[in-house]
């Protein structure tokens, strides 16, 4: 596979400075002609080298701002940088380093998906035509579309679309890849190779930009992640900081839950629900040790005994106070 | 990879490779079936002419009466087929050819951005001016072959079914063959040319809305009504406005010596058209947030 490393001067002059990030925005805002607030003052930092999960419910303004991070759709108020350039005044030298996949794949359903690819390349002056079989073919071996690139687009699956969109993406080495709910309709074997190629793609050093609304996903594989609500910015940085604002779940394993439960609740642990043998509550703010004490002191027989550790989701809950498929 | 090849690929960015675009764009375009289907309908429009013309004066009578009724020329095609060029281009000038040209200007921003691939066109990052000029070219490209493929196509059936040789221009005087389809080819060009405004205005509704289909039948619609209300006597004053007002004006090609006064007026025009159209199509593809 012939790996095309050009770089042209112009990749020079927009490599940001060390530790500028590599997308920012302040107090970015839209508003629709309809008057509806998208989104709302939204600060957004994304550090270089980072895989960056994007999450919110479904209209909470996650397609609105990476289409005014690329350029398609003028912010009402607010800046946004990407590159260290300013969007979307830059886009003709921003854009060139940047692969993007926006909702979803969109091709010419009469030409084949070589020929889709061919189409994208031609419209990206920076790209040389010299060079240009020779990547597309690379791109479409990188998603495993080889065996089907000679193959009309409209004949193609929903899976097949979306790994020609990523190979789009792919034409030439990105320094940063938005993508939009890349695994979307994808089988599970499909959802592994991309989290295996964000992986991959992201140890070469390119910055990934993920948006999903797979919360799983974005803990797979993401280093930093940001969730949206209703146009604004509830929080972000590294998923591990994330996940530790939350608060995780004493679990108690005995064959006397009821007793169990009990005595849980006079040692301050809220919550407690109780499942079989399982009994769950959220840890008081005291040494865990003596709430083991008081169990064992009472006469129930524990046999686990453990605090399970918060996970994303649990974390996205208690930010959103929502579950996660509730629209803004 | 070799490092020769590493080396070559350091070069800088060629202004030659925004071409590219143009190029593909234009492979694109006529490699759809719509566009070979408008095409092949143009192509068919001289045949059925030639045909029924064959066929009216088997007898040997003289088709239209001697004059009156017909497109222009019609009544000379017996004696020349070259003549069944002019009289195909004047029979389609009015609707098919802008038609096809509405169709294919309509589509051109509105049906990339309903199939959605007009984001991906843009985050490439095309350019929206670029990306705008290059769609314009193009249907000024699909003015001059679709005027071409009737032209050829009239040609070759003029030529089949009627015998070519020298012929009377319409101020009397006798030409060459040579110098006839000299006159056939510059007759098609400004054909050609009378279509660059209704391309403009085409692509100007195709950046309003974002259903292809709208702006086809918007631009069509328009041409029709453009039509219709030159027409009407009391609008005489619009009259020297209406992009199809001088369309006919290729005819006085054939005199000798040729009549510039109203090509001019109409080359005028269609490059008024282009300016407006464009500027507009222009100004509003460049502010518009790309939502679809």
């Amino acid at each position: 596979m012939g790996e095309v490393s050009a770089e042209e001067p112009e990749q020079r002059e927009t490599r940001a400075e060390p530790g500028e990030p590599v997308i920012a925005t302040h107090a970015l805002t839209k508003r629709y002609r309809g008057g509806q607030l998208a989104v709302d003052g939204l600060d957004l930092t994304v550090p270089a080298g980072s895989v960056f999960g994007f999450l919110g419910p479904n209209g909470s303004g996650k397609t609105t701002t990476i289409r005014m991070l690329m350029g398609l759709i003028e912010p009402t108020s607010g800046t946004a940088r990407v590159l260290g350039q300013p969007m979307p005044r830059a886009t003709r030298a921003v854009l060139p380093h940047v692969g993007a996949l926006i909702e979803g794949p969109a091709l010419y359903g009469f030409l084949s998906g070589r020929d889709n690819l061919i189409r994208y390349d031609s419209a990206d002056p920076a790209a040389d035509p010299r060079t240009r079989r020779v990547r597309v073919a690379s791109a479409l071996d990188r998603v495993g579309l080889t065996a089907a690139a000679g193959k009309k687009a409209k004949a193609y699956s929903l899976g097949m679309k979306q790994r020609l969109g990523l190979a789009a993406a792919l034409l030439q080495p990105r320094r940063l890849l938005v993508l939009d709910e890349p695994t979307n309709g994808l089988d599970p074997q499909g959802m592994r190779e991309i989290r295996a190629l964000v992986r991959e793609l992201a140890s070469d050093g390119t910055t990934v930009f993920l948006s999903s609304h797979l919360l799983d996903e974005i803990a797979q594989v993401c280093t930093h992640a940001a969730v949206m609500a209703q146009g604004r910015l509830i929080t972000q940085g590294p998923v591990a900081e994330l996940s530790a604002g939350a608060r995780g779940r004493l679990v108690v394993t005995t064959p006397d839950p009821a007793e169990a439960a009990r005595i849980l609740k006079e040692q301050g642990v809220a919550d407690v629900v109780v499942t079989d043998d399982r009994v769950m509550g959220e840890p008081p703010d005291r040494d865990l040790a003596e709430v083991n004490a008081a169990l064992v002191t009472a006469g129930v027989r524990v046999r686990g005994f453990m605090v399970e550790r918060a996970s994303l989701e649990d974390a996205f809950v208690a930010l959103t106070g929502e579950g996660f498929d509730v629209a803004g | 990879m070799s490092r020769a090849e590493v080396v070559e690929s350091v070069r800088p960015v060629s202004p030659l490779w925004t071409f590219g675009l143009l190029r593909n764009e234009l492979v694109t375009t006529f490699r759809r079936w719509r566009t070979l289907a408008l095409l092949a309908v143009l192509a068919g429009v001289p045949v059925l002419v030639g045909i029924a013309v064959k066929i009216e004066t088997g007898d040997g009578s003289s088709p239209g009466g001697g004059g009156g009724g017909g497109p222009a020329f019609i009544s000379q095609i017996t004696n020349n087929g070259l003549f069944l060029v002019f009289t195909a281009l004047a029979a389609t000038l009015p609707f098919f050819l802008p038609m096809a040209v509405g169709v294919v200007a309509g589509d051109a921003i509105a049906g990339e951005a309903a199939s959605g691939t007009l984001r991906y066109l843009l985050v490439a990052p095309a350019g929206r001016s670029r990306l705008l000029l290059t769609k314009y070219a193009t249907v000024v490209v699909f003015c001059l072959a679709a005027t071409l493929v009737v032209a050829v196509s009239a040609l070759t059936v003029g030529a089949l079914l009627f015998p070519l040789g020298d012929l009377t221009t319409i101020s009397g005087t006798q030409i060459s063959f040579a110098e006839g389809l000299g006159r056939a080819l510059l007759i098609a060009l400004a054909v050609a040319a009378s279509l660059i405004g209704v391309a403009a205005l085409g692509l100007f509704v195709s950046t309003l809305t974002g259903s292809g289909i709208a702006a086809m039948a918007t631009t069509v619609g328009l041409l029709i009504t453009v039509q219709i209300l030159d027409q009407i006597p009391q609008l005489h004053a619009l009259h020297p406005y209406f992009f199809s007002h001088y369309w006919l004006s290729f005819a006085d090609l054939m005199r000798e010596p040729v009549y510039w006064d109203e090509l001019a007026k109409n080359l005028g025009l269609q490059a008024l058209y282009a300016a407006v159209f464009g500027s507009a199509a222009w100004a509003r593809f460049t502010a518009k947030d790309i939502t679809a």
